[in-house]
C-alpha cells in the first residue's frame, strides 16, 4: 500500500481549492448560527447565488470579473434579505424551515429548463473563468509543491481562495470582538432581553443574515471557479450539511474553527479513502470494491463526527465552558 | 402622603400631581378573554409604585403592552407627555423605559461583565459600521465598562465580574438583570417580580437597591406578590384584579380597602394559615 501517496493526496486536501471555499461558507455559518443563533439550513442557497451571480453575469451579460463578483454577492445579500425580512421576526424554528425550503427552491429553479438559455439547466453553466484567469500573473507551467503539482491556475485560484479565507476571517474577528458582535452574542441567548435593553434585534439578525451570506457566495465563486463549471446538483442539502459538520466540527463560536474544521475534514475524507482504497488493492476488504470506498468514507467520517460531538461538542476550538451549562 | 401623590379623591384611576407615565383605555384581549381593560391609570414621577393583584390579573400583561413586547387591541398611553402607543420595545427602552422580566433574562453565554456592557447605550461600536474601526468606539468602551463595574460592585458582583451568567444563582441573576437595566440610566424602571425565588436575605439587599434608585430619582414601577414587601417600600400602590384597577392608594389604606381584601388578600388576610390549619387540626380532634 503507497502510503506516501495517501499523505501527500490528504495534505493536498488541506489547501485544496474546494476546502477554501467550505471554509468560507461555513465562517459565513458562523455569523448566522454560532454568533446570532440563526438557523440557517440554506447555506447552500447563498453559495449557489454567488457562483449563479458570478457565471451568469459574465456569460449572459459579458461582465468583467470584478462586476460579476458584484453581481454574485448582491444576489446572495438581496436573497438575504428576501428570507430574512418575513422570517427574522418570527421564532429560530422558522427561519430553519423556510431555509431549507427556500435553498431547495432555489436549486429546482435553476435546474428547471425553462431558463436553460441563462442558467443552463441541469447541465449547468461552464467556461466563465476567462476574465478572472486572465488576472493570473503566474506563469504558464506545473508547479511542484512537493506532495503535489498543480498548473498556473489551479496555483492561482488557490491562492485567491485562502485569501479570502484569510481576509473573511480577519474581518470576522475584529468584527465579533465589536461591541456590534456582543450585541450578536446577546441576540443569541435571550432577544427579548437584548430588546428591553434598547438594541433593534431585527436589524442586527438582518446584518448578520446578510454578512454570513456574502461571505457564503464568495465560498460559493471559489467552488465553481475552479473547474469553471456550476451545476445546480452541486448546491444540494448535501452541500449545507458539509459546512454544518466542518462548523460543529471547529467550534461553532469561533473564527479559526471553521477553517481547521474545513481542512481536517477534508484531509479525513481523503485519508480515509486513500487508506481503504490500498486495503481494498491489497485484498484486505474482501466485502468492499473501489467503487464502495468513495460511499462508505462519509459513513465513516459520520461516526467519527459523531463521536465528537458527544465526546466534544465544542468542537475543536470551543470554550468548553460555554457548553457545560443549557446541558 | 396621598395628597402629595394624588390629586383629589384617592380612587381607581386618579390624577397624580406630577405623572410620568399616563394609560388610557387600554385592552388586551385572549380570544374571548378580557386579560387587560384599564381604563386610566397614572403612574407617579420619582416615586415606588407597586402593581399587585391576584394571579392572572394580568399585571404582567399589561407590562408587556407598557413596554412594546405585546399589542393591545385598543388604548393610549404616554410616557414623559410624548406617546408611547404602538412604539417598539426597543424604542421604549431608549427612551428611559427599562423592564426586567419575571422570569429571569441573564445573557447566560456572555460573561457578567459583557452582559451589563450590553445595557448601556450610545454605544458607536455597536453599529455595523461603526464596529469596524476601534478607535471608534474604544473610549466609550472604556466608560461604559467603568459604570458597569461601579454598578458591580454596588450589587456586589464584582467578584463574579470574568464568569459566565450562567454560572449565578438564582437571586444573583435577577441582582444582574436589575444591574444592567440601570446601565442606561432610565427614567423609569419596570420591574416584574424582582422578589420572586430570592432567599430572605438577598430579598433585603434587592430592596434597599430599589430604595437606591428612588433617592437617585428613577421612577420605579413593580409588580410583586409579597405583601411585606410591598408595604416595606412602596409610596404608592395600585390593584388590578380580572385585569381592571379595581383600587389604588398608599400601601397602609389599600390595604384596609374591602375591595382589594375581597378580590387579593381574602377572607383570611390578617390569619396565619399556618394557625388555621393546626386550629381546625385541633377541632377536629
Amino acid at each position: 500500500m503507497d502510503w506516501l501517496n495517501a499523505l501527500n493526496l490528504t495534505a493536498g486536501e488541506l489547501i485544496g481549492v474546494y476546502t477554501a471555499a467550505y471554509v468560507l461558507a461555513a465562517l459565513g455559518l458562523a455569523v448566522h448560527f454560532g454568533f446570532t443563533g440563526l438557523l440557517n439550513f440554506g447555506q447552500a442557497a447563498f453559495a449557489a447565488l454567488g457562483a449563479y451571480g458570478y457565471s451568469i453575469a459574465t456569460l449572459t451579460l459579458n461582465w468583467p470579473w470584478w462586476a460579476a463578483v458584484l453581481a454574485g454577492l448582491a444576489a446572495s445579500g438581496v436573497f438575504a434579505l428576501l428570507l430574512g425580512i418575513p422570517t427574522l421576526r418570527l421564532r429560530a424554528d422558522y427561519l430553519a424551515i423556510v431555509t431549507i425550503a427556500a435553498a431547495q427552491a432555489l436549486r429546482y429553479a435553476f435546474s428547471a429548463s425553462d431558463y436553460a438559455s441563462v442558467t443552463g439547466a441541469s447541465n449547468g453553466l461552464s467556461e466563465f473563468g476567462e476574465s478572472f484567469y486572465s488576472l493570473n500573473p503566474i506563469p504558464k507551467g506545473r508547479y511542484d509543491l512537493g506532495f503535489t503539482s498543480m498548473s498556473e491556475n489551479e496555483l492561482f485560484i488557490r491562492i485567491i481562495g485562502w485569501s479570502l479565507v484569510v481576509i473573511a476571517a480577519v474581518f470576522l474577528f475584529f468584527l465579533t470582538r465589536s461591541p456590534w458582535g456582543r450585541v450578536l452574542k446577546g441576540i443569541r441567548e435571550d432577544e427579548d432581553a437584548v430588546r428591553a435593553l434598547g438594541k433593534n434585534v431585527f436589524a442586527y439578525k438582518i446584518q448578520a443574515l446578510v454578512i454570513g451570506g456574502t461571505i457564503a457566495s464568495l465560498g460559493g465563486m471559489v467552488f465553481v471557479m475552479s473547474s469553471q463549471t456550476n451545476q445546480p446538483s452541486t448546491w444540494g442539502t448535501n452541500f449545507t450539511f458539509m459546512i454544518w459538520t466542518i462548523l460543529l466540527l471547529g467550534g461553532a463560536a469561533t473564527i479559526l474553527g471553521p477553517i481547521v474544521g474545513g481542512m481536517v475534514f477534508f484531509a479525513l475524507l481523503m485519508f480515509t479513502q486513500s487508506v481503504m482504497e490500498g486495503l481494498v488493492k491489497m485484498g484486505w476488504l474482501p466485502f468492499l470494491d473501489i467503487a464502495q470506498v468513495g460511499q462508505i468514507r462519509f459513513l465513516l467520517v459520520g461516526l467519527i463526527l459523531m463521536l465528537l460531538v458527544i465526546f466534544r461538542p465544542q468542537g475543536i476550538f470551543g470554550n468548553k465552558k460555554e457548553l457545560q451549562f443549557n446541558g | 402622603m396621598a395628597n402629595q401623590i394624588a390629586i383629589g379623591a384617592v380612587e381607581p384611576g386618579c390624577k397624580k400631581v406630577d405623572p410620568i407615565l399616563v394609560a388610557d383605555n387600554v385592552t388586551r384581549q385572549f380570544g374571548g378573554l378580557t386579560a387587560v381593560n384599564v381604563e386610566h391609570v397614572e403612574i407617579p414621577r420619582g416615586q415606588i409604585t407597586a402593581l399587585i393583584g391576584p394571579n392572572g390579573a394580568g399585571k404582567t400583561t399589561f407590562f408587556n403592552l407598557l413596554t412594546g413586547f405585546d399589542k393591545p387591541n385598543t388604548g393610549t398611553w404616554t410616557f414623559e407627555g410624548k406617546d408611547l402607543a404602538g412604539v417598539p420595545s426597543y424604542k421604549v427602552a431608549r427612551r428611559g423605559m427599562i423592564r426586567t422580566f419575571q422570569l429571569t433574562k441573564a445573557l447566560s453565554l456572555l460573561t457578567v461583565i459583557d452582559n451589563m456592557r450590553l445595557g448601556s447605550q450610545d454605544q458607536p461600536g455597536e453599529g455595523f459600521f461603526g464596529s469596524w474601526l476601534r478607535f471608534n468606539w474604544k473610549s466609550r468602551e472604556t466608560q461604559i465598562t467603568a459604570k458597569a463595574d461601579e454598578l458591580l460592585k454596588r450589587f456586589k458582583l464584582d467578584a463574579k465580574r470574568e464568569d459566565y451568567a450562567a454560572a449565578l444563582s438564582g437571586g444573583q441573576r435577577k441582582l444582574l438583570e436589575m444591574a444592567r437595566a440601570l446601565m442606561s440610566d432610565p427614567k423609569l424602571v419596570m420591574l416584574d417580580e424582582p422578589m420572586a425565588g430570592v432567599n430572605p436575605a438577598l430579598t433585603q439587599s434587592l430592596l434597599e437597591h430599589i430604595k437606591d434608585l428612588k433617592s437617585n430619582g428613577t421612577t420605579v414601577l413593580f409588580v410583586e406578590h409579597d405583601m411585606h414587601m410591598v408595604r416595606h417600600i412602596s409610596d404608592w400602590v395600585i390593584v388590578m384584579a380580572e385585569g381592571k384597577i379595581v383600587a389604588e392608594g398608599p400601601p397602609a389604606e389599600v390595604m384596609k380597602n374591602p375591595a382589594v381584601i375581597d378580590a387579593y388578600l381574602g377572607a383570611h388576610a390578617d390569619t396565619d394559615l399556618g394557625d388555621v390549619e393546626i386550629g381546625s387540626a385541633k377541632e377536629g380532634n
